[in-house]
């Protein structure tokens, strides 16, 4: 064995070769597998994808960095599952493009906060989180309040997406735009929104005002669907829980 | 520096930059039709190109570098990268110490947004990791290859593009979190056209190297080129394939991760620790198994164990990036597997720690006086100690505990700080003198201090992240006696506060070693040289010498 290596550590080029060769069988035999075997993520044919406005509210999410203190990820744990609710599924996540299921808890799991606060509690709450958490850490974000929202483009995301494999229509894609808008203007015209998007869809003023359509609108959205994408985490679980 | 290129080098660097530049004003015009935030990046690249084209006009004129040149190694590049790898090490580590007083005192954010946590955070990670280590690891990694292959780099355009390339692709990285544009896949948020960027530096890179190896005078490869050579090959397909995405627009920043949910989770961790392996280790370990044997003068302890750590590292490491997500939707069988090579991942490990402490028999009584070659020891003995806390931290039901708490920044920065920064520092000291022609450093004595300050704040670093993170751990699944959660969130958050001081303090301590390392590292660049021939460094051999020692394996 070392007379072999002997031989290839005079030789660069082979010995760039193995390297590649060994440092790929990892990577190929526990990812390729993940992409062929089916019972990886379970099959759900009520699982919606996210409205633009959403899709909007996400991207702000990833833009601002919250998953480097917020998990999504409820772990199969006994208090994790007491705390936070039904452990997460890999389909609930089957249409994030990137997941964000985080790696730390600075801050509480996100997974299922959807519907837990009221869209004021979420506006105030990301305006000055002191003001509803006195004893909170989390920075301010006034400032989303402020800043209306860019929808002329988002068309090219849903497109983007598309090509990556979720299942937007081209009339989603086609009326992204509008559709944003109409999500968190109750007053307009959301009669193709629901259409297309299923009536569980929320549509409110999700900042508290009518008026504009801001990031705030957007990011409200997005925390207020989390977890009710697929209702197949609900169904009663398989008892493999780990106790401590 | 300019005045040592050739005029046919000096005229391709100027067409380059001067692409580069258009292609800036490209991108600035298109994303100023959209008015999407890559316009200022094309800004950015615009004011880059003509920065360093304006350096590069200078001397543009210069006579042709004499021929001697060709007789001795070519270094510019490396005092440069030394230069850039310090820069980045102050500019990360401040921003990391300012965000760790932001956990304490959430309020100093100016309510900008640019100055949250969640953009700083990665500011923080790029600039130290990518910044300080990366420029650490090519400046070495060219000093390496020319010393063991006893020849000098085939062109010396090459080096400096990679060089500067790479600084590009830091500054587009660490200047898009700011204004918002991130992947969010963590240590890999650069957008797809800094990561395009990154693609051709690496390949020009990894051809320098294999072409200077091509050009040795040594039959063998000495062993830390192989772990440098890891490093540059599984590096780039681990940035190849986790970077896969859908751009919305070439006129845009924003693109879609290929894969999602469970499937790009697993590629994310897949490239995540192994950009731990092969970016924070087997780079690292090519520093360390050349400067300690030089710094001590003696040979590496074994050859077969240098041979069995570095295949062991290099097979076993792929395979343990599952181990982030343990008891997730992660199918079981890849969480196993997972966990499994984290353990056996030990043994290599171990190792490669063991054999670099072994080389140090017969050489201990320098390790106490000399505090360069101390800091090459204490960063093999925290490569040791972490590497098994890796492990032991991989195992589930411990993991069950530690994971999404500090314990593991606790573990990042023992291996960041106490393996990475520390064996960098003693590498910086040993090349300093060497390539700058000094006889030591300006002040052994400064040196001294920077060692016990940069001991100091990792250890009071370490100390409160662990006690922070096992004490969450254990708060978030205490439970009461009538079978109800003892602790809300909030309880477990309130209890961090003194330990996320404490440990604000840890890195400024460690950045204030940082900046006395600066200090003397600038003096003496500025002190005369005091000999042409430095002690310790490797000479090239002229044609008709014969070869001098070389820090070659035992047996």
């Amino acid at each position: 064995m070392f007379r072999t290596h002997y031989r290839i550590e005079r030789k660069s080029v082979v010995l760039a070769v193995a390297i590649m060769i060994v440092a790929s069988i990892g990577g190929l035999i526990e990812i390729a597998p993940l992409f062929t075997i089916n019972e990886t993520v379970e099959a759900d044919p009520d699982m919606r994808v996210y409205t633009p406005l959403e899709l909007a509210g996400r991207n702000i999410y990833m833009r601002e960095g919250c998953y480097a203190c917020h998990s999504q990820m409820i772990r199969t744990l006994q208090d994790e599952v007491e705390r936070y609710g039904p452990y997460s599924l890999a389909v609930e996540s089957q249409y994030d493009h990137p997941m964000l299921w985080g790696s730390k808890r600075t801050g509480p799991d996100l997974a299922r906060v959807g519907g837990k606060y009221s869209d004021h509690w979420h506006a105030a709450h990301l305006t000055n989180p002191r003001d509803v958490v006195p004893e909170s850490i989390m920075p301010r974000y006034a400032f989303l309040r402020e800043t209306l929202l860019r929808t002329a483009h988002l068309p090219d995301d849903l497109r983007a997406l598309r090509r990556a494999g979720v299942p937007y229509t081209r009339e989603m894609i086609a009326h992204a735009a509008a559709d944003a808008g109409a999500q968190a203007s109750p007053g307009d015209d959301t009669a193709g929104l629901i259409e297309r998007y299923g009536e569980a869809t929320q549509v409110r003023a999700f900042d508290g005002d009518e008026g504009k359509v801001t990031e705030m609108d957007a990011l409200v959205a997005y925390l207020q669907i989390l977890g009710k994408l697929s209702s197949a985490a609900q169904a009663p679980q398989p008892a493999h829980i780990a106790r401590k | 520096m300019v005045s040592g290129l050739t005029v046919g080098e000096r005229q391709r660097g100027a067409v380059i930059l001067v692409v580069l530049a258009i292609i800036g004003l490209v991108m600035a015009a298109a994303g100023a039709e959209r008015d999407d935030p890559i316009q200022t990046h094309g800004f950015v690249i615009l004011l880059f190109s003509f920065g360093v084209l304006c350096l590069l006009l200078k001397d543009f004129d210069a006579p042709e570098p004499p021929a001697d040149r060709l007789e001795s190694y070519y270094d510019d590049p490396i005092k440069a990268g030394i230069v850039l790898s310090m820069t980045w090490a102050v500019f990360g580590m401040a921003i990391g110490d300012w965000v760790a007083w932001l956990l304490a005192f959430p309020d100093m954010t100016f309510d900008a947004s640019w100055a949250s946590f969640g953009r700083l955070r990665p500011v923080h990670t790029t600039g130290v990791i990518f910044g300080f280590g990366g420029n650490a690891l090519i400046a070495t990694s060219f000093h390496v290859m020319q010393r063991t292959s006893r020849a000098r780099m085939p062109d010396q355009f090459s080096a400096w593009f990679v060089l500067i390339g790479y600084n590009l692709f830091c500054i587009l990285a660490v200047s898009g979190y700011l204004i918002g544009i991130t992947q969010s896949k963590e240590y890999a948020e650069p957008e797809w056209y800094a990561d395009i960027w990154l693609v051709i530096v690496w390949v020009v890179y990894l051809l320098l190297y294999l072409r200077t190896l091509a050009r040795r005078k040594e039959p063998h490869i000495y062993v830390a080129n192989w772990y440098y050579l890891a490093f540059i090959l599984v590096v780039a397909i681990l940035h190849v394939v986790n970077n896969l995405a859908v751009p919305t627009s070439l006129a845009a920043a924003k693109s879609y991760s290929l894969f999602s949910g469970v499937q790009d989770a697993m590629t994310q961790w897949w490239y995540g620790h192994n950009a731990v392996a092969f970016f924070l280790t087997a780079g690292f370990l090519g520093m360390l198994y050349y400067y300690l044997p030089k710094r001590a003068e003696r040979p590496i302890y074994s050859y077969r164990l240098s041979i069995v750590g570095f295949w062991g590292i290099t097979f076993f490491y792929m395979w343990v990036g599952s181990h982030h997500l343990h008891y997730t939707a992660l199918p079981d069988w890849v969480q196993t597997l997972g966990m499994t090579f984290s353990l056996m991942l030990l043994v290599p490990s171990w190792i490669a720690a063991g054999n670099a402490l072994a080389t140090l028999n017969g050489a201990w009584h320098r390790v106490r006086d000399d505090a360069t070659l101390r800091f090459m020891m204490m960063a093999a003995v925290f490569y040791g100690l972490s590497t098994f806390e890796g492990s032991f931290m991989a195992i589930r039901p411990v993991n069950a505990l530690s994971h999404y708490t500090d314990w593991t920044i606790a573990h990042v920065h023992a291996g960041v700080l106490g393996w990475d920064a520390l064996v960098t520092f003693g590498a910086f000291y040993a090349l300093v003198p060497w390539l700058w022609k000094r006889e030591r450093m300006y002040s052994p004595a400064l040196v001294e201090v920077h060692f016990w300050l940069a001991m100091a704040g990792v250890l009071i670093y370490v100390f409160a992240m662990w006690n922070s993170g096992i004490i969450q751990g254990l708060m978030w699944r205490t439970y009461n006696d009538s079978g109800t959660l003892t602790y809300s969130f909030l309880d477990s958050m309130i209890a961090m506060h003194p330990y996320y001081i404490a440990r604000a303090i840890g890195g400024l301590l460690f950045l204030i070693g940082v900046l006395v390392g600066c200090y003397n590292i600038w003096m003496t660049i500025r002190h005369p040289a005091q000999r042409t021939a430095p002690a310790g460094d490797t000479p090239l051999p002229l044609p008709a010498a014969p070869l001098p020692a070389n820090p070659q394996p035992a047996e």
